[in-house]
């Protein structure tokens, strides 16, 4: 699997993604600089955490906008498989990958804590390694998570099946409780209609050994490594 | 009679909070009256924040040496080998007279300030820690201050994504009119890769970096040195406004630049900006500096040489490059998006000259102001011994557990370290709530675990003991998760120096502090003092904070404060309580702040503490955690609440002190089979005592007498004052 990260100026989750790909993958991912305009042969692309552009203008917005999206983009629209962690869902967003926005969280304040996720569908090329409905406990840190669509867009994605994690309690059910952010229906990760696209706020390569706290997050690696190296 | 330069005057020589003693010095150094310029620059190198006057002569007396020790105080932070070719760098620093005033921006700036302290000298920062106290929970403007802090403490670290894993927090009316913010930082850097501020080569450009400078934070360093009254508010326009989009960028370059061998003498500007970062690099390197303020990158129009001075405009950095190499510097800051300018250059005058619009508008002797500042023998009083105090026994050892867990001092901080990012960089192995924080060495099989601590209300009954306990509990903390420990930076948080009881709070803190420094082999490698923490004459409690950082060799045998399996069974390692005076039971129970601090015996606490690390190193112990604020019986609870498992008590022991004393060097242990540790106490000649078992989802007392644990965490959890 021939990964890239894009960083951006701001970036911070960048070199843990990185870490995580080769950890899981046994091969390094080409750091790819925001400010170029080409993207090498890639299986994968990942845009990583952080808070690029410091999150000034509305999170991810400015990240949209920059030379190389417009490569991502091109690629995405070719299949290729992109996977938006936190800072990069809302960058997904601001680039039109993704429906929807991220809005502050509801009680206004950064939230860092592990979360529980329940995985709506084990199809994907992102959650072959889950079982349906296997809830996995994956960290969030962010300040801005609070899924909105407009009420045609959510019952679209929702009727295409394209939320891939949504936020559940103990028992697997998306309880108002369970809900760290005030995300609409519970939300944590949406694909585009093609399925190639991943946007989800939780750090999944914050969960890949167990002296971190557990190793729910590479399941996710480990599919997509057998999916795209079959390519 | 003191002479007066034109631009100045006596009320403009006081403004600049320079006593006539000082003028005189000062004219007398400069051969003329200073201009305003001058007097601007004489002011903050000479205020207390930045030449420590009044602590200059105790801190002297501080250990900071010892073989593992690569670079002690007066460097930006200090540098601790951790072998394999690595060091720890670390230093700890207070923003707390702009955090009152301001406190998101004064908390933020607070920490880039410290970042850049360990940037500076070429680590990577791996983890922020922070030691905080907020005034009485009840406090009209507690709440307000939390809120601030926290959000600004976690706005700056999240953004530059250097995870924050650890801190402490208290509440006390002595703080209602002024909260401490203490920032630590932590660093790791290749032991041949550490760079410094002298700047010793003759002829050399001087360069600067970062963001433009504006005119915030004229004067903050003066005024950091003097007390609040009620006309602070006014001073919001000094506290500096911090941009942690633009320290992370810096951060890259700094890092991106040090990689090569281009940089001769790095140093940060922090507390009075440009002059201060110039004339250290120039005084450490025996050298002199010719500064073109007209090359400084401004922000706005219209800024004087005086302003461009004494600005303290953040994330903004002063180097000195090898002759040639200034397109591969700007060619790496371009590409990050920052400003970069040769604004001088070194020369052998050891003189500081200023130029703008092709003047000299300001010429000074560098090593009589910057080493010849003013050393003060203030006048010391030590605090008198407390009276012992008559503090009742407990009538209900449970329903006293429930006003403990639940106490502003002993809750959950779970509200405020959720609001940091305490996971980035994909380290963090022992994350907030345990006794120490641990931050894996990147790539390899061992940690850095790292603490903050002080107890000020022992400060306050007895300095000298206070100071001592603070490296106690840090050395028991760090110990406590398996970590051998290796150093400490100190805050040194006091009220007026110049009142002679406040200065003996000072005295007899170093004494102590340097005594367990000593005793405990943990030199101070670096540190920071702040003075003048009163408002309209009332002082804060004496607060020494520690900084401890120290090494675990495995990351596997890491113990923790979770109780793991049932049926365990729980051991007091140390002497049975008997010292209630100062504990927060007193305090909370029975509204008594009364009685002396509990005394230090560093022999015992060195000896215990080895004891237990050398049990969690050979895997016979993976749950501990030491016995500090409210005693042994909060310690059990907590230890329960971390591992959602409940526990009996088998000791019979019924007072209060037993159960809630705060007698120091002291630990409980969790493990399946007592037998081998009762073996090696009595090799060690170490008592122990057999506390509990752990069963069920209640804390139960051999009376059958019980409370659940979900009413333990409810009340623990909702107990934060937010």
């Amino acid at each position: 699997m021939k990964a890239g990260v894009i960083v951006f100026p701001g970036s911070n989750c960048d070199r843990d993604v990185a870490v995580a790909l080769e950890a899981i993958s046994g091969q390094a991912p080409t750091m790819v600089w925001h400010a170029d305009s080409q993207l090498p042969d890639l299986d994968l692309i990942v845009l990583p955490g952080g808070f690029s552009y410091g999150d000034y203008l509305r999170c991810g917005a400015m990240s949209a906008k920059s030379p190389i999206m417009r490569e991502v983009i091109n690629r995405a629209n070719e299949g290729v498989a992109v996977l938006g962690i936190c800072n990069g869902f809302q960058v997904l967003t601001e680039a039109g990958l993704l429906p929807g926005a991220l809005m502050r969280n509801r009680d206004l304040n950064f939230i860092c804590r592990d979360v529980l996720l329940r995985v709506e569908d084990c199809a994907s090329r992102f959650t072959l390694n889950y079982e349906d409905e296997q809830t996995i406990r994956i960290p969030i840190a962010h300040h801005d998570g609070n899924y909105f669509a407009d009420a045609d867009t959510l019952a679209r994605i929702e009727g295409e099946g394209q939320v891939l994690f949504r936020y559940v309690d103990e028992d697997g059910q998306p309880t108002p409780k369970a809900n760290p952010n005030g995300s609409l229906n519970n939300i944590a990760g949406i694909v585009n209609e093609n399925g190639n696209v991943l946007g989800m706020m939780p750090h999944p390569e914050r969960m890949i050994e167990d002296a971190l706290g557990g190793c729910d997050g590479r399941p996710m690696f480990e599919s997509l490594m057998e999916t795209l190296s079959e390519r | 009679m003191s002479n007066y330069h034109p631009e100045t005057s006596a009320e403009i020589v006081a403004e600049h909070g320079l006593s006539p003693d000082e003028y005189e010095k000062a004219v007398e150094i400069m051969g003329r009256a200073p201009n305003l310029l001058e007097l601007g620059i004489f002011s903050v190198m000479w205020s207390e924040h930045c030449s420590y006057k009044s602590s200059k002569l105790w801190l002297k007396t501080l250990p900071t040496e010892g073989p593992q020790v690569i670079q002690g105080p007066g460097e930006n932070a200090g540098v601790v080998d951790i072998g394999d070719g690595q060091a720890v760098i670390f230093k700890i620093e207070s923003h707390n007279h702009p955090s009152f005033i301001e406190p998101y921006q004064g908390a933020a700036t607070g920490v880039g300030g410290i970042l850049r302290d360990v940037f500076t000298m070429g680590a990577r920062p791996v983890a922020n820690l922070n030691a905080l106290r907020f005034g009485a929970p009840d406090h009209p403007r507690t709440k307000h201050l939390v809120k601030g802090v926290v959000a600004g403490i976690g706005g700056y670290g999240n953004c530059v994504g250097v995870p924050t894993v650890g801190g402490e927090i208290n509440f006390h009316p002595a703080y209602n009119g002024n909260c401490l913010v203490n920032a630590m930082t932590v660093g790791l850097a290749d032991t041949d890769k550490i760079f410094y501020s002298a700047a010793s080569d003759i002829g050399v450009p001087v360069v600067y970096v970062g963001s433009k400078t504006g005119r915030d934070g004229i004067h903050g360093a003066t005024m950091a040195s003097t007390e609040f009254d009620e006309d602070s508010e006014e001073k919001r326009p000094t506290v500096q406004v911090g941009d942690p989009f633009t320290e992370k960028l810096l951060i890259e370059a700094c890092l991106e630049l040090m990689a090569t061998d281009a940089i001769l003498a790095i140093q940060d500007m922090g507390a009075a900006g440009l002059t201060s970062s110039s004339f250290e690099m120039a005084s450490k390197g025996g050298t002199g500096v010719v500064l073109d303020l007209d090359k400084v990158p401004m922000r706005e129009d219209g800024m004087t040489p005086y302003e461009l001075m004494l600005s303290e405009s953040q994330e903004r950095m002063l180097m000195t490059l090898k002759p040639g190499r200034e397109g591969q510097a700007q060619a790496i800051f371009e590409k990050w998006g920052l400003d970069f300018a040769v604004v001088g250059t070194i020369t052998d005058t050891g003189r500081m000259q200023l130029k703008w619009q092709g003047e000299t508008v300001g010429d000074l002797p560098i090593d009589p102001l910057a080493l010849a500042s003013p050393e003060y023998d203030r006048p010391h009083e030590p605090t008198p011994a407390q009276d012992a105090a008559n503090i009742p026994e407990s009538r209900d050892l449970l329903a006293d557990l429930m006003t403990l867990v639940g106490s502003a001092d002993l809750c959950s901080r779970r509200w405020v370290w959720e609001q940091y990012d305490h996971m980035v960089m994909g380290d963090t192995i022992q994350r907030p709530g345990g006794d120490a924080a641990v931050v894996r060495v990147h790539g390899k099989n061992k940690g850095l675990a790292m603490s903050v601590d002080c107890s000020p209300r022992y400060c306050l009954a007895d300095p000298k003991a206070g100071g001592a306990q603070a490296v106690a509990e840090g050395f028991r903390n760090l110990s406590a998760v398996g970590a051998k420990p290796l150093a400490v930076t100190n805050n040194l948080n006091f009220g007026n120096p110049e009142k002679p009881l406040i200065m003996g709070q000072l005295v007899g803190a170093v004494e102590g502090m340097g005594a367990a420094c000593k005793a405990l082999d943990m030199p101070v490698v670096s540190g920071n003092v702040s003075l003048y923490n009163e408002t309209e004459g009332q002082a804060i409690l004496p607060t020494p904070v520690i900084g401890s950082v120290g090494l675990l060799a495995d990351i596997d045998r890491m113990a923790t404060v979770a109780l793991k399996r049932d049926g365990d069974t729980l051991v007091m390692i140390g002497d049975a309580g008997s010292h209630l005076g100062q504990s927060i039971y007193a305090r909370e129970c029975h509204a008594l702040e009364a009685g002396p601090a509990p005394s230090i015996d560093l022999e015992q606490e060195a000896k215990v503490g080895d004891f237990v690390r050398a049990l969690i190193e050979e895997g016979m112990i993976d749950t501990c955690h030491d016995i500090s604020d409210g005693g042994l019986l909060v310690a059990l609870a907590e230890m329960a609440l971390a591992g959602d498992k409940g526990l009996s008590l088998v000791s019979t022991e019924t007072s209060a002190a037993f159960w809630y004393g705060e007698d120091q060097a002291r630990y409980v242990v969790a493990l399946p089979d007592a037998a081998p540790l009762q073996e090696r106490a009595k090799q060690a000649d170490i008592r122990l005592n057999i506390i509990a078992k752990a069963e069920g989802s209640d804390i139960c007392l051999p009376s059958g007498q019980k409370v659940a644990l979900s009413d333990l965490r409810s009340q623990h959890e909702d107990g934060f004052p937010k």
